[in-house]
């Protein structure tokens, strides 16, 4: 495991009455992909601000290399960024744009003052152009760019001064989705190439699963969870990772024993210990880990009562004694059938109670929308023709 | 050093002395407003006697009272006149839109002098054909017509015409700003052209109406040199009349109105700031 | 339906034909023309194309150089007063932007003569500040080093009152439209600049200069102009000796020397001067528009 590169120590931002960051502890080691993962106003950018030098933390410390950094000005942190917005020098050409940084004399550690000469510059320029593939642009005014080319001009000013850690704030935000995929999978390839360190900022969850060594799920100024995208996927710590992280059904359940819980007065095997006995605790399965079985083999049964096809599956809403789940499967069942289901002891995951919880419901709300939806077609003339079976 | 550090106090000290060089004279001239004497440069105690003079002075009373009215009338009519230009030039194709705004923008772009001598050789002309033809109409109709001359009407065109540019400056921008779908919401919701006009476009452009009016009346206080070639010998404005004073001796009267104007504009000024911050807040309030 | 609604405009196409369009190309005719006494019996008039009023100007380049050379030094100083002033402004709140804009703008909703006059009582021989110095004793002071005799400073009446009174008028000028475009720089491109490296001077010099410039165009064009052209403050503070092309022109129309031609002809040449510089101005600046509308 790769040394601790930044530490943020007990760090809070505070503006007037309002904490945007509440004590954050968060260590990021050298070379990894980390991303700060989250809604909006959850502190993400404050905490990427912090790291760059665009802010100072009301209080805490904020370390790099073991080294307090706190008042240092971001010019001389050996930190660079990529903005939201891009930020490119609308009165310079790509080139310059990019040789912005290396034309500033830095002091190395002795003192002494580095100049780069004008070929060095070219050479290390025209390298960057290829990483990035945007040779022959060299000339191009910043407008002239699409979306896509810009932040690709961004990251290339970015990278071309070999900083140890490149910060990067919600970057793939503007682009559409097949250049958004492209783009994560450049983002992706660089880092490991080039043995950067990579903090990502992003509210898009598949993105941050897709790309990340580490991710940090955060919400209302404080860390929710932090481990590897699978950690995060398949352990979620409480109702909000759950909820934010994929699909997932959360459900009131009680811990019997270690493996055995209890939803909906049926006991269900599971792999999670180490609660107490007969504590109240979520339950959170995944759609796709629920199986449809016939009626009477079924652990719990419910009736279906939304199915709408979504291409890779089917997206079935169940309804459980009141509780309406959503369950994802490549089989069919017609609207109005009862089946029954049956889940795996690794598809069940408990987690504490916290804040969160209850916060979530079912999805009666999807189901609703998938009745307007199919109910487009649904002429109102025939409505009185039509004998309704409410059940 | 972000624009958001604010400056040092060095920064500071130049800023407010540049501010002093931009207020001493005013102070200066309201100070010695109220002196006890004729003296522009000597106190001589605190008196109000000035400002009673002022009232009983015909000549600057007259001026004065011209200046607002042409200011008052020129930028309302060329409100109303550049709104609806503005209009027209935004449904215009570019073909014909981009020599005709050239045009529009020459009186702003001209030294005044150019403006208002060009507007005194146009009128000059003007009237010297008309009061010819009135001539021959006398003389083989018996039939009369008044003759024309330099004076308010002259002066009040020449304002209107350099007041328009300004407001269609303020103007098109905000329409320019505005989307152009709502409108067509507006027909869509079964309103005609004009209904949707009123309803739609001109809540979305009032701020640049009302900021075009400001500019087209400030601008028409603040003029001197156009005033000076189209107002012809009867008619004055303040700022000719101080400047035929110059000549001579300037009383402190002239002080007076400098201040009486000055207090009018800051007690607006203070006005309309006050009365936005109580919108802000009222604002801020109802979104908590 | 959009070409009917286009028409809206025709009244005022129709108003600047006749108020805009026709008085210039009159100018431009008298520039040309002169009257002739035709029949020396008779003393009848007529009028002749000539490129006499042209020449005549020649008599004039001192007035030329002058105007010139006035403007130029007075669009300086504004230059170097303006610019630090709305950088200043840019990097303060907005509650202080709000009062400091109106500040400047406030002395505007004076008229014009009334603030040159105001310069009028400091700067006189026996103004206020002649008083102060000699109350401080400056004048003596002044009078022992230079074994002079001085009474008082003469300070009016002379070049150096004219380029005071053009600063003074034109300083807002300069600083609302170079105020106007700095602090709509988008604050990420500095805060880009200083992640690659750059200190304060260096963001200064390579960042924010540069993207003022459209500013600073504007304000040099909103000062320039009417500087070159200004009559009533070389009158006021320049005393009647004091002559500008402004005084030059007003002479030819409302002087005795009656001569609309010449006058014309010398309009031309400062319209043709101006319509010079703002065609350089906007192919590299942002043009009035930002300046006026603020």
């Amino acid at each position: 495991m790769s040394k601790e590169l930044i530490r943020l120590a007990n760090c809070t931002m505070a503006f007037d009455d309002e904490v945007v960051l509440d004590n954050i502890d968060l260590s990021i080691r050298d070379k990894e992909f980390l991303t700060l993962l989250g809604p909006s106003g959850c502190g993400k950018t404050t905490t990427l601000r912090i790291i760059g030098g665009f802010q100072t933390p009301t209080s805490g410390d904020l370390l790099f290399d073991g080294v307090r950094i706190n008042a240092v000005p971001p010019y001389k942190r050996t930190i660079n960024t990529v903005f939201q917005k891009y930020a490119l020098f609308p009165h310079l050409n790509v080139y310059e744009n990019i040789a912005f940084g290396l034309r500033i004399p830095k002091t190395d550690e002795k003192g002494k003052k580095l100049k780069l000469t004008e070929e060095e510059i070219d050479q290390r320029v025209t390298e960057m152009l290829e990483v990035v593939n945007l040779r022959g642009f060299e000339k191009r005014h910043i407008s002239q760019l699409s979306g896509g080319q810009q932040q690709r001009v961004a990251i290339a000013r970015a990278l071309v001064n070999r900083p140890k850690v490149l910060l990067l704030d919600e970057p793939l935000g503007a682009l559409d989705l097949k250049l958004r995929k492209d783009m994560q999978n450049e983002l992706k390839r660089i880092q490991q190439a080039m043995e950067i360190t990579f903090v990502y900022v992003t509210h898009d969850q598949e993105e941050a699963l897709a790309m990340s060594d580490t991710v940090v799920v955060m919400d209302k100024g404080k860390i929710q969870q932090i481990g590897s995208p699978e950690d995060i996927y398949n352990e979620p710590k409480n109702a909000f990772v759950a909820d934010f992280i994929g699909e997932s059904n959360i459900i009131d359940g009680i811990m019997r024993a270690d493996g055995v819980v209890e939803i909906f007065n049926r006991r269900f095997q599971c792999l999670d210990g180490g609660f107490a006995p007969d504590e109240a605790v979520d339950v959170v399965i995944r759609p796709e880990d629920v199986d449809i079985v016939p009626v009477d083999q079924g652990q719990l049964k419910g009736t279906v009562t939304n199915v709408t096809f979504k291409g890779m599956q089917y997206d079935i809403i169940v309804d459980f004694y009141g509780f309406k789940w959503l369950i994802q499967t490549t089989d069919l069942s017609p609207v109005g059938s009862l089946i029954g289901i049956k889940i795996d002891p690794d598809g069940i995951h408990v987690m504490k109670k916290s804040e969160y919880s209850g916060m979530f419901g079912d999805y009666s709300s999807y189901s609703e929308e998938y009745e307007e939806i199919s109910d487009a077609t649904f002429d109102p003339e025939d409505a009185d023709q039509e004998g309704g079976d409410e059940e | 050093m972000s624009l958001k550090q604010r400056p040092s106090i060095w920064g500071r000290l130049f800023m407010g002395l540049v501010f002093l060089f931009l207020y001493a004279p005013i102070f200066v001239l309201i100070v010695f407003s109220f002196n006890n004497s004729k003296s522009r440069t000597v106190w001589n105690g605190f008196t109000l006697n000035w400002y009673v003079e002022l009232f009983r002075d015909s000549q600057i009373m007259n001026s004065l009272y011209t200046t607002l009215l042409v200011a008052l009338l020129s930028a309302v009519i060329a409100t109303i006149a550049g709104t609806f230009a503005s209009i027209g030039f935004y449904n215009m194709k570019r073909r014909w839109r981009d020599p005709l705004m050239t045009v529009n923008n020459i009186p702003m772009m001209n030294a005044d002098i150019v403006t208002g001598v060009s507007l005194c050789l146009f009128f000059v002309a003007a009237f010297a054909g008309w009061n010819g033809f009135v001539k021959w109409m006398e003389s083989t109709y018996r039939l009369t017509a008044p003759r024309l001359s330099l004076g308010f009407g002259t002066l009040l065109i020449a304002h209107i015409s350099f007041n328009i540019p300004y407001v269609i400056l303020s103007v098109m921008p905000k329409l320019r700003q505005m989307d152009k779908n709502l409108i067509d919401a507006a027909q869509d919701l079964g309103c005609t052209w004009m209904q949707a006009f009123w309803k739609v476009v001109v809540p979305e452009i009032k701020p640049g109406i009302i900021n075009g009016m400001l500019i087209a009346f400030t601008m028409s206080v603040d003029d001197f040199v156009i005033s000076y070639f189209t107002a012809g010998a009867k008619t004055s404005t303040l700022a000719m009349t101080i400047y035929g004073m110059a000549k001579r001796r300037i009383s402190p009267k002239m002080n007076a109105v400098s201040t009486l104007l000055f207090v009018t504009v800051l007690i607006l000024l203070i006005i309309v700031n006050v009365r936005q911050a109580h919108q802000e807040k009222a604002m801020a309030k109802q979104k908590k | 339906m959009k070409s009917k609604r286009s028409l809206l405009a025709t009244p005022y196409v129709i108003w600047m034909a006749l108020f805009t369009v026709i008085p210039i190309l009159m100018m431009v005719v008298y520039a040309f023309t002169q009257e002739i006494v035709v029949d020396a019996e008779t003393g009848e008039k007529a009028v002749r194309f000539t490129l006499n009023n042209f020449a005549q100007m020649g008599a004039y380049t001192v007035v030329f150089l002058r105007s010139f050379k006035l403007a130029l030094v007075s669009t300086a100083v504004c230059l170097l007063i303006g610019y630090p002033v709305a950088y200043l402004m840019a990097k303060e709140g907005p509650q202080f932007q709000k009062i400091a804009m109106a500040l400047i703008m406030l002395p505007m909703w004076m008229n014009f003569l009334l603030r040159t006059y105001a310069w009028m009582s400091i700067l006189e021989n026996t103004g206020l500040l002649n008083r102060l110095f000699k109350a401080i004793g400056l004048i003596d002071l002044v009078n022992h080093i230079m074994g002079t005799n001085l009474q008082f400073f003469p300070m009016i009446n002379t070049q150096g009152a004219v380029v005071l009174g053009m600063v003074y008028n034109y300083l807002p000028f300069m600083i609302l439209p170079i105020y106007s475009v700095i602090v709509k720089l988008d604050n990420s491109l500095l805060e880009a600049a200083q992640d690659l490296g750059a200190g304060s001077s260096r963001v200064f010099r390579k960042i924010i200069l540069p993207l003022s410039l459209p500013g600073v165009l504007s304000g040099i064009t909103m000062v320039f102009v009417p500087a070159v052209s200004t009559f009533a403050i070389s009158r006021l503070l320049g005393g009647n000796n004091l002559m500008l092309l402004g005084n030059l022109i007003e002479m030819q129309f409302v002087g005795t020397a009656y001569n609309p031609h010449l006058g014309s002809a010398i309009s031309l040449v400062m319209m043709v001067v101006v319509v010079i510089c703002m065609a350089v101005m906007n192919r590299f600046g942002e043009g009035e528009e930002q300046a006026v509308i603020l």
